[in-house]
């Protein structure tokens, strides 16, 4: 039943991401260390994708719940990390 | 819209979140980083709907608009010392959407298959060792989340609740809960057993959060900002979707790099803070002795003397700081040493306050600005040279007692060198030892003096002597 070969595409995908990640983190200054982390828990939010889609496939009553429950928390996690960010940011300022 | 042009349409945005991440690093560019992260989300959630058409439309829209609106007012009511908890609750958002949505997919591959439209197993391999990682991992994001939530909020006790055979009622916790795990990838179909793992996941998730103190909460937050990252991804196995594995990896490997950094400033592995810890059971016997007659208590007007023939200040604000809410004082009294010239900076320890990078918000928040916040690599040469440094509201930090090798809960840990500065100036309410439970010797040296009293009072009349000096 395991559709091996997509199944090491995504794999793939899986561990360079990590490594992406690693990569593009590792030299953040302390300074940013706070809205580093509520905008990545804001790109963490992505499940709001998997909600949407998990919707649209249609499915019983209780699988509608479940999925627009998901939609809920995840887009407040996405709309308010990325709006808490931004405010944050906005008082970062190197003054003369 | 065909399924490749959905992919290539996340594709673009996956590289968006890339350079949002990497652009987040760096103090000009981060606004910057921030947008690009929203523009490759957004442009995630209107492709999606457009390759789906208006299924359940008006769900779509209610939700979408709801957990909106209430990110935003959250996101801009929210004041900046209530930050760690913020950022704590959104990760659980995040932890509870991946289990609503493995669950959702679960009862639709069910329903499907009982209907007989498709033939073989409910789900493949992929799939249901994939929704079992949603439901364990998401679980105990959300609920350790919740935990972490109400301590910094004050609703749970900020200490840590240990008790005998911990270690094993964890252990037992997540061996049932890993069964439980293996009996959905055998049975799929028994929905059942997924809400039995998500129940024990969510007791799982109490039971590691709760053992951790106040001081540790750094560490916890990042790691969930982790687990958060993950528990995504699992759910992008579940749906084989690219945008949610590259995404949720992407965040999970940042937090996992800033809980190294916390841990790592601390001079502790991450099991000792998840599973050891310190606080609780630590005894303070020869405090006295450490203390008796050589404390100097002073004024805030001696303290402004001091400042006024100084050339060079520095501030070490603690967790104190923001619970005292005196960091106005700490501005107003920067402004007014500037204006005769004395250069001020500050030294900020890289896990002071309850989340990575917490004192460096509330001071920004103060117009305070960045290039004067120094990490502690790089300030700790210039203390001999300093004048003055105030210890606002830190304890731990800058105990001089962690360089010994031995012999204490923090020894090894990197602290900052206040006591090398000509005069060390503690502003605290008592002394009553920090989270570590240990006496500080600093407090005793000769050229510390203790400023007693609350924080933000302390300050306001700081700067009133201050001026008056």
């Amino acid at each position: 039943m395991l559709d091996t070969a997509a199944f090491i595409n995504i794999l793939t995908i899986f561990v360079l991401a990590i490594f992406v990640g690693f990569e593009v983190i590792t030299k953040v200054p302390p300074i940013l260390h706070t809205p580093l982390m509520s905008g990545s828990n804001a790109i963490s939010g992505i499940t709001v994708i998997g909600a949407l889609l998990a919707l649209g496939a249609g499915g019983g009553t209780f699988t509608t719940v479940l999925a627009t429950a998901a939609l809920f928390f995840a887009i407040t996690n996405v709309v308010g990390g990325f709006v808490v960010t931004h405010r944050m940011l906005s008082k970062f300022k190197k003054r003369n | 819209m065909q399924p490749e042009h959905l992919n290539l349409l996340y594709l673009v945005a996956a590289v968006l979140f890339i350079l949002g991440l990497k652009n987040l690093g760096h103090p000009r560019t981060a606004v910057r980083g921030n947008v690009l992260g929203a523009v490759g989300m957004g442009l995630a959630v209107v492709s999606t709907l457009w390759f789906q058409g208006f299924v359940h439309m008006e769900l779509v829209v209610g939700g979408l608009v709801g957990g909106s609106l209430l990110g935003i007012v959250l996101a801009l009511k929210i004041k900046m010392t209530a930050m760690p908890q913020l950022v704590g609750l959104f990760n659980g958002f995040g932890g509870v959407a991946s289990v609503l949505v493995a669950g959702a997919v679960l009862l639709a591959a069910v329903t499907t298959a009982v209907m007989g439209t498709e033939s073989g197993a409910v789900m493949s391999l992929q799939e249901s060792v994939a929704t079992a990682a949603s439901g364990l991992i998401g679980a105990v994001t959300f609920i350790g989340s919740v935990i972490a939530f109400g301590k910094l909020q004050g609703i749970v006790s900020e200490k840590p609740l240990r008790y005998h055979g911990e270690q094993i009622v964890k252990v037992l916790v997540l061996g049932g809960a890993l069964v439980l795990s293996a009996m959905i990838v055998l049975d799929p179909s028994r929905t059942e057993l997924y809400w039995a793992l998500v129940g024990v996941s969510s007791v799982l998730g109490v039971l590691l959060v709760m053992p951790i103190g106040g001081a540790d909460m750094p560490i916890v937050i990042a790691l969930l900002n982790s687990y958060s990252g993950i528990a995504a991804a699992a759910t992008g196995f579940v749906l084989s979707n690219n945008v949610l594995i590259v995404a949720g990896s992407l965040v999970g490997a940042s937090g996992i790099i800033l809980t190294q950094n916390m841990c790592k400033a601390m001079n502790r592995s991450l099991a000792n803070v998840l599973f050891g810890g310190v606080g609780a059971i630590v005894e303070n016997k020869e405090q006295g002795d450490i203390y008796a007659g050589k404390v100097k208590s002073t004024s805030a007007e001696e303290v402004a003397m001091i400042l006024k023939s100084a050339s060079r200040v520095a501030f070490v604000p603690g967790y104190g700081m923001a619970v005292a809410r005196a960091q106005t004082g700490v501005r107003l009294l920067t402004e007014a040493m500037e204006a005769d010239d004395i250069h001020v900076e500050f030294g900020i320890h890289p896990v002071a306050g309850r989340m990575p990078g917490h004192m460096n918000v509330l001071l920004a928040e103060e117009n305070i600005s960045y290039d004067k916040l120094r990490e502690m690599d790089a300030i700790n040469p210039d203390f001999a040279s300093t004048d003055v440094v105030i210890v606002l509201g830190a304890n731990d930090v800058v105990n001089p007692v962690a360089r010994e090798s031995a012999g204490s809960p923090i020894s090894g840990m990197p602290i900052l060198d206040v006591d090398k500065a000509r005069t060390v100036v503690v502003i605290k309410r008592s002394l009553s030892p920090g989270f570590a439970g240990i006496a500080n010797p600093l407090f005793a040296a000769d050229n510390a003096l203790m400023l007693f009293g609350d924080g933000k009072k302390v300050m306001e009349e700081l700067v009133a002597a201050y001026k008056d000096a």
